[in-house]
């Protein structure tokens, strides 16, 4: 077997590698209205928490459910279940990227990124709170 | 103009014009070095030698003063610093004071290029006649030019009106909009600054960036030595040099990247040691890249053969470490990544684009100018020699990463102009990651790790030029029996349970682990089987069994990890808490709750909630759990551990939870805080207080309001049955909190035969208890609510085994003391020095990964 011959085996082989990925289902970036029309299929939501509606999580019964109402900036709404803990600092977030599926009437979350601004000491709003609650509180 | 009191102006002045002279210095080098590289007269070149030293030195002090001026403002809690202001403040200890200069971008960018000054230093410094006369002038040359862009990073000087870089000298008046900076005294307002991110407060946040900062650093001398091949037309020569650099490189990346697996197993609540996040896919392809380049530089110094390969390999690995600084300094990643993203700003992104370009374009036309005359030879290798399958195996490395890289980079696609509408018409939408990202890497990583396994087991045993088929079949036989009969017995006795992507998957773990086996026997062999236990020698197969090792422990702590706070099997779930919406069979249902006091069979174990105590730092508070596992017949004790993991209870009640191990030689049993109650929850009375209620109607208790959502007669549900002829009523509450939370409760009352039954329900996380106390007139119940002054307490936790943890670390430990063993060897040291650096590295290494827990 000649080296050119193994050279060409191995491009054989990354484009099966590139095939299979390319088999992959990849998902994509979508609107509350965009994924409700998208039922089933793998979703990123990036929305914001909707702090008029209630947050569900009672650790005691199930520490496995919480749900909770997301908006995006388009307007749209969902009910958004996640079988899982209730990440600490959803209530503070600024932004959310849920992962999931549209099922029905709710998305049903595998994943949730938080955008924290706490995380966030680049951002000037955030700096400008900081500042203002450290200074007039004496 | 306002005179400010109690401002420190010196250390900002002084830490600006180390700045400029450290931007002018690697300026003024990188001139003299590029002369100097083009000189053939050797006096004029010496002459021009020595004014780069001089600047570079000047250069070098400059830069140890601007990071010096930073610790000392930070030290200090000069609060009018911008940078001590977000990054310091007065209860860090000194070592996070140090940590928190490296939290920030400016201080990263520093942090980079004092390791390129230190290692600067190292070639500025070698009296070698070879060197001086040839190699010092490009290579310095490249540095200086890194240094260069490095500096305008953090210069912060405005040109006309854009900003160029950001100088970690500002002030926060100048830096934060607020209306106590109009008062000259507003200093003694702050009070403090932000300091430390609390998730970082670990002492690896003190060691890792530093080493992992000094790999992606050391990447640019194999670079520079690269260049320097190919501006002094001496094509082959660079690699002898080079080499030692490359494989320090190596091993000092590859440590720092799996520093910062151990940093995210011991400390974050990721779950594990590796998760395909694209700041770990950023660091780990140029190390891959690396690898693939040292060994075709070795191909090339044994045969002569892939010195173009090897071109590009030391081209590509610092390339690829300025582009993941691009993917993760630009905020680019943002919606991809847990770890947090800033944009910092349009000036510095296109600063850091220029960055990478102006390195990747010039020495990418430099190299395809010089393709032809790279010596290259033209016949084909012996399909028995050790070259061509050195030279397949490299290929396949640099193949995967740039599959990593390729995935790593969608979030960049969809920001590209043209390609971003390409994908969008093909995709219907914004390019994003597969539903189970892992396992897109992980199976096409299994099938590299297959083809690899197996080079790395076989190729050792083979010559180069051409190898004799009687030679390898009586070298490699008792490997490879060896290799059989250990993982027949592995395979029998210790299975591996991996149902989650089916049978074909299953199959390939199995196949990846019998070829990383084989790797690893057959080069542990190799040492006494060919090289007579020579160590000195053996840095190579030392350093292959040491990776094949790791990837035996990776691959089985992977995928024989189990979850025993499965609160499905176990656990006090109360059927009717869980929502009619949740209809699936099989949810992820990974954490449990543990009530103070009550004994909860998780997995093996009995897990007792005890108490909390709070740490010395403010907020932060530990969780003591008490381990058993009880003999199933004598019901005696025979294990007892106790696990603390904490949660930092922060301000605004952000909560980061730190996980506690159980580390056993053969597994480990790893445990974290998902959920635990803030401290605020108090009540008064504990008596029933009884109000009429009607449908639809709303009341209030001490932490919120109710409302009475419906009463229903005879329900029939999981829990109960009830028939026509019996007569129960069920109300249906909500209660919603003063943080909006929100809970539902179910008593009921039932008359029978016997009597009247009263059912209360509960809502343990608001210490309430609901009786359904009667009928009303009016279509109104009597309802009673107790609020509790018995403080319910409760942790809600993630627990999981990961057998054989320990494997993954030895093997990095002995990889690395593999890698640095044949550095030192090419390096020439002196045997004292060498064994020197050999056992500070072991010591350090064994006390990082396996004692400090």
């Amino acid at each position: 077997m000649k080296r050119t011959h193994i050279i060409i085996l191995i491009g054989i082989v990354a484009l099966i590698i590139g095939l299979l990925v390319f088999s992959v289902d990849f998902s994509t970036y979508d609107t509350i209205n965009s994924a409700k029309n998208k039922q089933g299929k793998f979703v990123h939501l990036i929305a914001k928490l909707d702090k008029s509606e209630p947050i569900t999580y009672d650790p005691i019964k199930n520490p496995n459910y919480l749900s909770f109402y997301a908006v995006d900036s388009l307007g749209g709404k969902t009910q958004v279940i996640y079988h899982n803990s209730k990440p600490g600092d959803l209530e503070k977030s600024e932004r959310i990227v849920l992962k999931g599926k549209m099922e029905a009437d709710h998305f049903e979350c595998q994943d949730i990124l938080l955008k924290c601004p706490s995380k966030y000491k680049d951002d000037k709003k955030m700096l400008e709170k900081e500042m203002k609650d450290q200074t007039t509180k004496n | 103009m306002i005179k400010f009191e109690g401002e420190h102006l010196l250390p900002g002045q002084i830490g600006h014009f180390f700045i400029i002279l450290a931007l002018v210095s690697s300026l003024i080098s990188l001139i003299s070095y590029g002369v100097a590289s083009t000189k053939t007269d050797l006096t004029q070149k010496s002459d021009w030698l020595k004014f780069g030293k001089i600047n570079f030195i000047i250069h070098f002090i400059s830069i140890i003063a601007v990071f010096s001026t930073i610790f000392f403002i930070c030290y200090n809690h000069y609060f009018e610093y911008m940078y001590a202001y977000k990054h310091a403040s007065k209860e860090l200890e000194s070592k996070f004071l140090l940590a928190c200069i490296w939290e920030g971008q400016e201080g990263s960018f520093l942090l980079w290029s004092i390791w390129h000054a230190v290692l600067g230093m190292f070639i500025v410094f070698n009296k070698k006649e070879e060197h001086q006369t040839i190699w010092k002038a490009p290579v310095m040359s490249v540095i200086s030019l890194a240094q260069l862009f490095l500096m305008f990073m953090i210069l912060g000087i405005y040109f006309f009106d854009v900003r160029i870089g950001n100088s970690p000298f500002t002030f926060t008046r100048n830096e934060i909009p607020a209306p106590i900076f109009s008062q000259p005294n507003y200093l003694t307002f702050i009070k403090d600054g932000m300091g430390l991110n609390v998730l970082l407060r670990n002492y690896w946040m003190v060691i890792h960036p530093p080493i992992l900062f000094l790999g992606f650093a050391s990447t640019i001398i194999p670079f520079g030595f690269a260049y320097a091949g190919l501006q002094t037309k001496r094509f082959g020569e660079w690699i002898k040099p080079a080499m030692p650099w490359a494989l320090m490189s190596a091993c000092i990346l590859g440590v720092g990247i799996m520093m910062g697996g151990k940093w995210a197993y011991e400390s974050l609540s990721f779950g594990g040691y590796w998760a395909w996040d694209p700041v770990e896919n950023a660091s780990l392809v140029p190390w891959l890249i690396l690898i693939a380049g040292i060994h075709t530089m070795l191909i090339f110094t044994a045969t002569g053969r892939s010195l173009r390969a090897s071109y590009l390999f030391a081209m590509l690995t610092f390339i690829f470490v300025l582009y993941s600084t691009f993917l993760t300094r630009t905020g680019i990643l943002g919606d991809t990544s847990v770890h947090a993203f800033t944009e910092a700003g349009k000036a510095i992104n296109i600063m850091i684009g220029l960055f990478v370009l102006s390195f990747a374009l010039p020495m990418f036309v430099l190299f395809f100018k010089n393709y032809k005359k790279i010596p290259a030879i033209h016949t084909e290798e012996e399909t028995s020699s050790r070259e061509f399958y050195m030279f397949i195996g490299s290929l396949l490395i640099f193949l995967s990463a740039l599959f990593v890289i390729l995935i790593t980079s969608i979030p960049v696609y969809s920001k590209t102009p043209l390609l971003k509408d390409l994908i969008i018409s093909i995709h219907k939408g914004p390019l994003a990651m597969p539903e189970d990202a892992e396992f897109l890497y992980n199976k096409v990583m299994i099938m590299v790790s297959i083809i690899i396994g197996l080079l790395t087991a076989v190729t050792q045993y083979l010559k180069y030029k051409n190898t004799s088929t009687s030679y390898l079949i009586d070298k490699i036989k008792f490997p490879t029996i060896a290799s059989i009969v250990i993982s027949t017995l592995l395979f029998i006795f210790y299975p591996i349970h991996y149902d989650k992507h089916g049978i074909g998957f299953l199959v390939a773990i199995y196949i990846a682990l019998f070829f990383s086996m084989y790797a690893a026997i057959s080069n542990a062999m190799y040492i006494s089987l060919v090289l007579k236990n020579n160590l000195k020698p053996a840095g190579a197969s030392i350093a292959h069994f040491g990776f094949a090792l790791m990837i035996v422990g990776m691959l089985i702590s992977s995928s024989n990890k189990t979850v025993i706070s499965d609160s499905k099997v176990n656990g006090i779930n109360v059927p009717i808490g869980k929502d009619p919406m949740s209809k699936k069979e099989e949810d992820p249902t990974e954490n449990l709750t543990l009530i103070r006091e009550v004994p909860t069979k998780m997995g093996d174990y009995q897990v007792s909630y005890v108490k909390d105590s709070s740490g010395h730092e403010k907020g932060r508070n530990f969780y003591l759990l008490n381990f058993e596992k009880k003999d199933k017949t004598t019901s005696k004790v025979e294990e007892q551990f106790v696990l603390q993991p904490d949660v930092y209870m922060m301000k605004d009640n952000n909560m980061s939870s730190n996980p506690d191990t159980k580390s056993y030689l053969t597994k480990d049993i790893f445990t974290y805080i998902s959920f635990a109650l803030g401290k605020e929850n108090k009540t008064d009375t504990a008596q029933f207080k009884i109000i009429d209620i009607g449908e639809g109607e709303k009341s209030y208790y001490s932490n919120g309001y109710f409302e009475l959502k419906k009463v229903e007669k005879n329900p029939a549900n999981s829990k109960y049955k009830f028939g026509a002829n019996d007569i129960a009523l069920q109300a249906e509450i909500q209660f919603v909190s003063k943080d909006s939370m929100h809970f539902d409760a179910r008593p009921m009352i039932v008359a029978d035969s016997f009597g009247i039954l009263q059912i209360d329900d509960t809502v343990y996380a608001q210490n309430l208890f609901v009786k359904f106390a009667g009928v009303s007139d009016n279509h109104k119940i009597k309802l009673g609510i107790k609020e509790s002054d018995q403080l319910i307490d409760f942790v809600t936790v993630k627990s999981y085994v990961f057998p054989y943890i320990n494997l993954v670390w030895l093997g990095l430990i002995i990889m690395a003391m593999g890698i640095l063993m044949s550095a030192v060897y090419r390096a020439k040291f002196s045997n004292r020095l060498s064994g020197l650096i050999l056992l500070m590295a072991f010591i350090g290494l064994f006390y990082m990964f396996l004692l400090a827990n």
